[in-house]
């Protein structure tokens, strides 16, 4: 087993390769790594391996569980179709990032100690910022700067969280950690910044639709979900999460309703959609844990399939905005379908991936008796259906016709939709062999008569308001704005903190540089200098008025001693006078 | 330029699809008098209840977004 290498090695090592193959290798290359990690995870038996001691403690990169394969399964699965729908990519930039982010999201999966699993943690933070940056537009640089640096504070409170329960616990192996304590609220912050809970998660809708077409289909799939692969390792069962879950199902899909830039639109709904996970780790229960991690599981093939499609359209229209597209159902026939698909999928449509998935978040819901919760996941599913399953479908493909023509994306773009829009029907119809590799055994029936037309019920007459509100008008319009959220603290409160810091240290400086270097320096500048004339002619002038020098002559006489002492030219008596009168103040002073 | 779909620029397309569209609402709701409930909550078992708050949810969610739009709403270049 040990003979071969950690699975997130092989993206790792393979990043750094990628520069140095050319033309249609490189393709094949690539292509071969995410193959080459899932049959080394399929080989992988449970158990802990690639045990590697250092200072003192022992590194864990696989230990394998249910819950970490699954994960492993995923992000290796979603790497191969992402690297298929980059192909054509002529920057290496991206490649080696998504690569190494790639390899940064399994590692998280299979860390089994805290040390491993923080370098990971900051591989992904790393990647994925040059995804964004990859775009190399101002905006998305200033995204990627705001990212980083969201990012960085997420990943010093996880530090932080972790060198305390080491120092507490004296072991760098974690697994279940739960609320309490200093070191597990640092830890519950930084995993929640990554896992987009609220207030720390406007990052996510910011930065994710300023990155590169290819680059957001990696970026919707791995960063959240490690977050989520994480928090239900360490804290299922935290009644927070139940709250903060239903909370972000909720909010953003008014955000969604009135957003101009589709990519942006699915920002919101990934929010929303790790809401329900984050619920469902909340909640604990067996079923509500399998609820979660397959939701991860078709959330990452669908939600990369709608990034996919759209940004199909962005790519060949270099437009994404719903004011700007529309009507390309037109030329872009195929990107429409794998968009429904992924569009019916999220919404859990019977027959479309999430239907298998989310009901087993919400039923188990339902088991505890949570009304409230209950209510509100219902009213987002609804909700979700109307933002991503219509609106985003709708304003792109359908909608007003913008006038724009072109045509379907290159080959390996529709390959890589195709084989994602496959696996998100596969997985509806025959749910079974996702069912299998789940963390607890499946008793989930999700085909039942009430089921199907219960959720079919609420899909569409959530369609019939849609419906009726646009024939009416009294749909929200198209508009060319932003929203505000939780980012205007940082983002205005940043710059308010730099006027203050500004105007603060700068008047400081200046207030000093007045005081101390133009009045007091000055001021002491001149007193030293004049000292020596002054304790010359305080010795001198009585002497001088004792031997009948006055007036004229006095006058004289002092101009003279000053004129000595300025150009240091004094004569050898008054010297030794004054050096006399010096000692005898020293010796005073002392 | 290759050949275009054009199937929703005719009227009576979308009408046909919008009529296709009510009725498998009448169908889903007049299904729900014979399917078989097991229900946690009681309502949830009440004929064509989801129907009811499927379509009260995104009523709801429309006027609390407009709403909302109010409060949040802001210029292209806000943070510029």
């Amino acid at each position: 087993m040990t003979n071969l290498i950690p699975p997130s090695a092989i993206f790792i090592v393979g990043a750094l390769f990628v520069p140095f193959i050319k033309g249609r290798l490189k393709s094949v290359f690539m292509l071969l790594l995410p193959v080459a990690a899932f049959i080394t995870l399929v080989k992988m038996p449970e158990g802990k391996y690639w045990i590697v001691h250092f200072l003192d403690y022992d590194l864990i990169f696989g230990r394998v569980d249910r819950l970490s394969m699954v994960f492993g399964y995923i992000f290796t699965i979603i790497s191969f179709i992402g690297i298929l729908f980059a192909l054509k990519v002529k920057d290496d930039l991206q490649h080696i990032s998504a690569l190494l982010y790639a390899g940064g999201a399994v590692g998280v999966s299979f860390a089994g100690d805290f040390f491993s699993l923080y370098i990971f943690w900051e591989l992904l933070a790393v990647a994925s910022t040059f995804l964004i940056l990859a775009r190399r537009t101002k905006a998305a640089q200033n995204a990627a700067f705001r990212y980083i640096l969201v990012h960085i504070f997420g990943g010093l409170c996880l530090l932080a969280g972790i060198i305390i329960y080491i120092q507490n616990t004296g072991t760098i192996e974690f697994a279940y950690i739960g609320l309490g304590g200093l070191a597990s609220w640092l830890i519950f912050i930084g995993i929640a910044l990554n896992g987009v809970i609220p207030p720390l998660h406007p990052w996510l809708q910011d930065a994710y639709p300023e990155a590169t077409v290819t680059g957001a289909v990696f970026l919707s799939a791995l960063t959240t979900k490690s977050a989520v692969y994480l928090m239900a390792r360490t804290f299922p069962g935290t009644e927070l999460l139940i709250y903060m879950g239903v909370l972000m199902t909720a909010m953003p899909i008014f955000y969604a309703v009135l957003e101009n830039d589709i990519r942006r639109v699915l920002g919101y709904s990934l929010i929303n959609q790790v809401g329900f996970m984050m619920c469902g780790i909340g909640i604990g229960t067996q079923l509500s844990i399998n609820g979660t991690v397959s939701h991860a599981f078709c959330h990452i093939l669908y939600k990369a399939l709608l990034f996919m499609s759209t940004g199909s359209v962005l790519y060949m229209t270099g437009k994404i905005r719903c004011t700007d597209i529309g009507g390309l159902y037109k030329t872009m026939p195929l990107t429409c379908l794998f968009c429904m698909v992924g569009a019916a999928s999220i919404s859990a449509f019977p027959l479309f991936s999430g239907f298998v998935s989310k009901s087993m978040i919400v039923s188990a819901a339902s088991h505890g008796n949570m009304v409230a919760v209950w209510l509100v996941l219902q009213f987002a599913s609804a909700g979700v259906f109307h933002h991503a399953g219509i609106k985003v479908p709708f304003f792109t493909f359908f909608g007003h016709d913008s006038g724009i023509r072109t045509k379907e994306p290159p080959l390996n773009m529709l390959l890589a939709m195709g084989i994602a829009a496959f696996l998100c029907v596969a997985i509806a119809i025959f749910p079974r062999p996702l069912y299998d590799i789940l963390p607890y055994p499946v008793h989930y029936v999700p085909y039942t008569g009430a089921h199907v037309v219960g959720q079919l019920q609420l899909l569409m007459f959530g369609a019939l308001a849609f419906c009726l509100l646009i024939l009416s008008g009294y749909y929200p319009p198209e508009m060319r704005a932003i929203n505000l959220d939780t980012d205007w603290f940082y983002r205005k409160g940043g710059r308010l903190f730099y006027y203050i810091m500004d105007k603060a240290l700068n008047g400081i400086n200046r207030a000093s540089e007045r005081v101390f270097v133009g009045g007091l320096a000055g001021y002491l500048g001149r007193v030293s200098r004049d000292c020596p004339t002054r304790a010359a002619l305080l010795a001198m002038v009585p002497a001088w008025v004792i031997s009948g020098i006055t007036g004229e002559k006095l006058v004289l006489k002092k101009a003279g001693v000053r004129a000595a002492l300025r150009t240091g030219t004094s004569p050898i008596g008054i010297t030794a006078a004054i050096a006399t009168i010096f000692l005898v103040v020293v010796f005073l002073l002392m | 330029m290759k050949r275009e779909l054009k199937i929703f620029d005719k009227p009576q397309n979308v009408k046909r699809f919008l009529v296709f569209f009510y009725i498998s609402l009448v169908v889903l709701l007049i299904i729900d008098f014979f399917i078989h409930k097991h229900a946690d909550f009681p309502w949830e078992g009440a004929t064509n209840f989801f129907a009811v708050y499927g379509f009260g949810s995104c009523v709801a969610l429309i006027f609390i977004a407009k709403l909302l739009r109010i409060f949040v709403k802001r210029d292209e270049n806000y943070y510029d």
